[in-house]
């Protein structure tokens, strides 16, 4: 099913514009025509939201990539990832109060490193351990059957979390510096936001690596084109599908470190909300496709962020989750391929 | 295990000689190796064991459990000589538990029965048990009072939360029909809860108090501001509108794959409560559709109106909230008897509907598409349209559950229309066992039962009952029990996938490890 051409990523952009497609257009005509104007009545709040937008769609990206490696993979929505990201918050909340990080400090650098390792370690293998215990077993049930489990996992999770730290916000101590990288006409750039995308970044970079240039990588692609095909090949598929569950969920590790430092603040169920918008992110790119993933993940938090920050006519931040939705439906209903277009074993 | 088992043809017979794989399996094919007569003393035995413990704490639940054996097991047992023992022992504890326990008088009615259940025709005796329970449902009110505690969960509900535990059945029998019949997974089913909650709540409260319009409302002043329309055409008018919206959303989306059809349904479920939340002023409008966060109350009560209620001599009361003045059976009818036989019509009407559509040509379609998507299209199954039905006709009887809802709580908030609620629904159906109504039913009524005052119960003994070494556990069982029903979605589907009261056709599904992947190239997107 899956033809070269399909999975070009640029194969099936170009598209006449007829029925949907034109009132699609309207619609993003109408929205740039919205983002000009804000742009041009307050140009400084602009830019200042365009940045805060880009450092929240980093987050999202980490979070979105799980989502997608595991959708690549398996088909699944693995709807506890959003969980397992939040109990990494809360676990590098924890070990950030319990060493007494504090802004400024000698070794305040080495200790941030320690606790992002410690946290995806933990994500990755509590994700891997799902993986084992609720999906495994069902692999060979109707298609359903694991999404449901997914559920009741996320649940399980977040009651977990409940148990630990209880219905209050964990407050993690605020230890990035914040004073300004650069600052241009009313617009400053704050040191805490080009953290998060110097941490993002390299993560990224070495998924990329993994996944295109190692042998393990390699193993991944093949079990996510043909699973019975790789498995016939060599291939430890059941190895490969928990590496694949223990590196997404070392991404949400990262990502809950990045959470509990730039927002300071987790709760039990921002998990599950945060995934879903995550997951939105990943459909937006074109789920099992990485690059999709980011843009998605940056294209969300900017809609987010727009929506959150700018003043001429905004619907506000009452309305952002249900905005994502319903950007989540437009695309699924219309472009189900999203925007660079889907690699599953399906095909688009 | 290993990954990629060969191809296994798809329709095996797996009775009689099960695959020695698994420790089900292997429990399942030494069970089946007994001789037929020790299988049933084994049963039978383990149920009257039962009942002297469970009539050990209280004696009518050890005779409930003597007397259903009786009436289930015993039939099912070969004549001579087994069932002449069987029945004779149960008797015998039957008799005993009464006889030593609170209540002597009930000794001579379980003889009664269980005699009774003996020489009832084979072919009327599958009739007993559902008649026995229609009946014990219907009187409910009657011998509330009289009931015994139940271990661990506490004492049984009164009227007001079986009404709630009613309404949540009937949602899961609505969502039985889009989740068991038709496989399509409905992750926002809570958006037709809402959308007939607040249907309630426009026409039948002060909140558009700019216009006043009357049309058979009972118990309010005709001049009353507002629209107030009688409950029963709003029961409708809810369905309806409910069932429109439905249709609307299916239209678009359900063409996606399964996996795709729940995340889009999850959205919708999240957006919907959204919009009640902040529809109080849209976008700076000021136009208030739903009061926001503070919701829409008081609604009209529901009632028949003087004019019915004279025509029929009382038996249906002009208004429910000023009910009733007079006594059945020696019991003083209130106005939570009435909410709860009202309620349990309803889910009467929608269980009969529900069975009488699965039986028919659009639910046999449904099964079809269920079971391969592909091989439905091919014979000629409109999948859109199907699909489009099964999704409606959920949505219809959520709106009914919700608008009555509505109306029983005098109110709708934002707040009662969460995520959980919807996952909260998923975990009756999937408890109970897809695809069958009686299974739905009995997960339905305890989950429900759980959710408004068992868990709360069942804390309150665990803090106070569990003593290890002088250290009492003080867990406020109710805080996790959206985590009590991701456990019992988990097990349930680790362990028993179809469910504790399975359909037979959807378990065959579930074992046979069917690759069913919905192939969205097949509906012409």
């Amino acid at each position: 099913m899956t033809t070269e051409a399909s999975r070009h990523p640029l194969a099936s952009l170009p598209r006449l514009p007829s029925g949907a497609g034109s009132v699609g257009l309207l619609f993003v005509a109408l929205l740039l025509f919205w983002l000009a104007v804000n742009f041009v009545k307050t140009p400084a709040d602009f830019v200042e939201v365009f940045l805060i937008g880009i450092t929240t769609g980093c987050v999202y990206a980490l979070v979105a990539l799980g989502y997608t490696l595991v959708y690549g993979i398996l088909e699944l929505i693995n709807f506890a990832h959003g969980d397992v990201f939040m109990l990494g918050g809360m676990v590098s909340a924890t070990l950030a109060v319990s060493w007494g990080l504090e802004a400024g400090q000698a070794s305040l650098w080495p200790l941030v490193i320690l606790i992002l390792l410690i946290s995806m370690a933990f994500c990755g293998l509590l994700n891997a351990t799902i993986e084992f215990i609720a999906y495994r077993p069902l692999r060979n049930a109707p298609r359903l059957a694991p999404l449901i489990t997914a559920i009741g996992m996320s649940f399980i999770l977040q009651n977990v979390a409940l148990a630990w730290k209880g219905p209050n916000y964990v407050t993690a101590p605020d230890v990035l510096p914040t004073g300004d990288v650069f600052s241009i006409g009313g617009v400053s750039y704050t040191w805490n936001k080009l953290i998060v995308v110097l941490i993002t970044v390299p993560v990224l970079l070495a998924l990329v690596w993994l996944v295109q240039r190692t042998r393990q990588g390699k193993a991944m692609r093949a079990t996510a084109q043909d699973r019975d095909a790789s498995a016939i090949m060599g291939i430890n598929v059941n190895r490969t599908i928990s590496f694949t569950f223990l590196i997404a969920g070392a991404l949400a590790g990262s990502a809950g470190l990045i959470y509990a430092l730039y927002v300071t603040t987790v709760r039990f169920d921002q998990g599950f909300q945060l995934g879903l918008i995550a997951f939105t992110s990943a459909v937006l790119g074109g789920i099992g496709n990485l690059p999709g993933a980011v843009l998605g993940a940056v294209l969300i938090g900017l809609v987010q962020a727009f929506n959150e920050g700018l003043g001429w006519h905004t619907p506000g931040s009452d309305w952002t989750q249900s905005i994502v939705f319903s950007i989540l439906i437009l695309i699924l209903v219309f472009r189900p391929e999203g925007l660079l277009g889907e690699q599953t074993p399906e095909g688009g | 295990m290993s990954e990629s088992p060969p191809e296994q043809p798809r329709h095996v017979e797996t009775r009689g000689a099960a695959p020695e794989v698994g420790y089900r399996n292997r429990a399942r094919a030494a069970w089946h190796s007994q001789s037929q007569e020790r299988r049933w003393a084994i049963v039978i035995g383990a149920e009257l064991l039962l009942a002297i413990l469970l009539g050990l704490p209280d004696t009518s639940l050890g005779i409930g459990v003597a007397l259903v054996a009786a009436l289930f097991w015993l039939p099912k047992v070969t004549p001579i000589p087994w069932r002449l023992v069987a029945e004779a022992a149960i008797l015998a504890i039957a008799g005993a538990i009464a006889g030593a326990g609170k209540a002597p008088w009930s000794l001579p009615f379980v003889l009664a029965i269980a005699f009774a259940a003996w020489w009832i025709p084979t072919r009327y005796r599958r009739w007993a048990i559902p008649l026995l329970v229609i009946l014990a449902v219907v009187f409910y009110p009657f011998y509330l009072q009289r009931l015994f505690e139940m271990p661990l969960f506490g004492p049984f509900p009164d009227q007001s939360t079986a009404v709630v535990m009613l309404v949540f059945i009937m949602m899961a029998v609505g969502l039985n029909i889009v989740v068991g019949y038709a496989g399509l997974l409905d992750l926002g089913y809570v958006a037709f809860y809402a959308m007939g909650a607040y249907t309630a709540a426009w026409f039948a409260s002060l909140q558009f108090a700019e216009h006043t319009w009357h049309f058979g409302a009972v118990g309010v002043s005709p001049t009353l501001a507002g629209f107030h329309v009688s409950i029963w055409l709003l029961l409708i008018l809810a369905a309806l509108l409910t069932a429109m919206t439905g249709v609307l959303i299916g239209l678009p989306t359900l063409r996606l794959r399964g996996d795709y059809l729940a995340i889009v349904t999850l959205g919708f479920g999240e957006i919907l409560p959204q919009v009640a939340r902040n529809g109080d002023n849209f976008f700076g409008t000021g136009f208030n559709l739903t009061n926001g966060p503070n919701g829409i109350t008081p609604i009209d009560s529901p009632g028949w109106g003087n004019r019915i209620s004279d025509a029929t001599g009382g038996f249906l009361p002009s208004n429910y909230l000023q009910c009733c003045d007079r006594t059945l059976l020696g019991h003083q009818v209130s106005s939570a008897d009435v909410f709860f036989w009202t309620a349990l019509v309803l889910l009467g009407i929608t269980v009969f509907c529900s069975l009488r559509l699965r039986d028919s040509r659009l639910g046999r379609a449904w099964v079809a598409i269920r079971e391969d998507e592909t091989a439905a299209a091919a014979m000629g199954v409109p999948l859109m349209r199907t699909k489009t039905w099964a999704y409606a006709t959920g949505a219809f009887f959520g709106g009914i559950a919700g608008a009555y809802y509505g109306s029983f709580k005098s109110a709708t908030f934002p707040g009662d229309f969460f995520f959980n609620i919807s996952v909260f629904i998923l975990c009756m159906v999937i408890l109970g066992g897809m695809g069958n109504v009686w299974g739905v039913i009995v997960g339905a009524a305890f989950l429900s039962y759980l959710d408004r005052e068992g868990l709360a119960n069942t804390g309150s003994w665990i803090n106070s009952n569990i003593n290890i070494g002088g250290w009492h556990p003080n867990i406020d069982v109710p805080l996790y029990a959206s985590g009590i029903y991701g456990a019992i979605i988990l097990i349930v589907m680790l362990f028993r996938p179809e469910g504790l009261i399975p359909s037979r056709r959807r378990a065959m599904e579930f074992h046979e490890g069917v690759h069913d992947e919905p192939l969205y190239d097949s509906t012409g997107s």
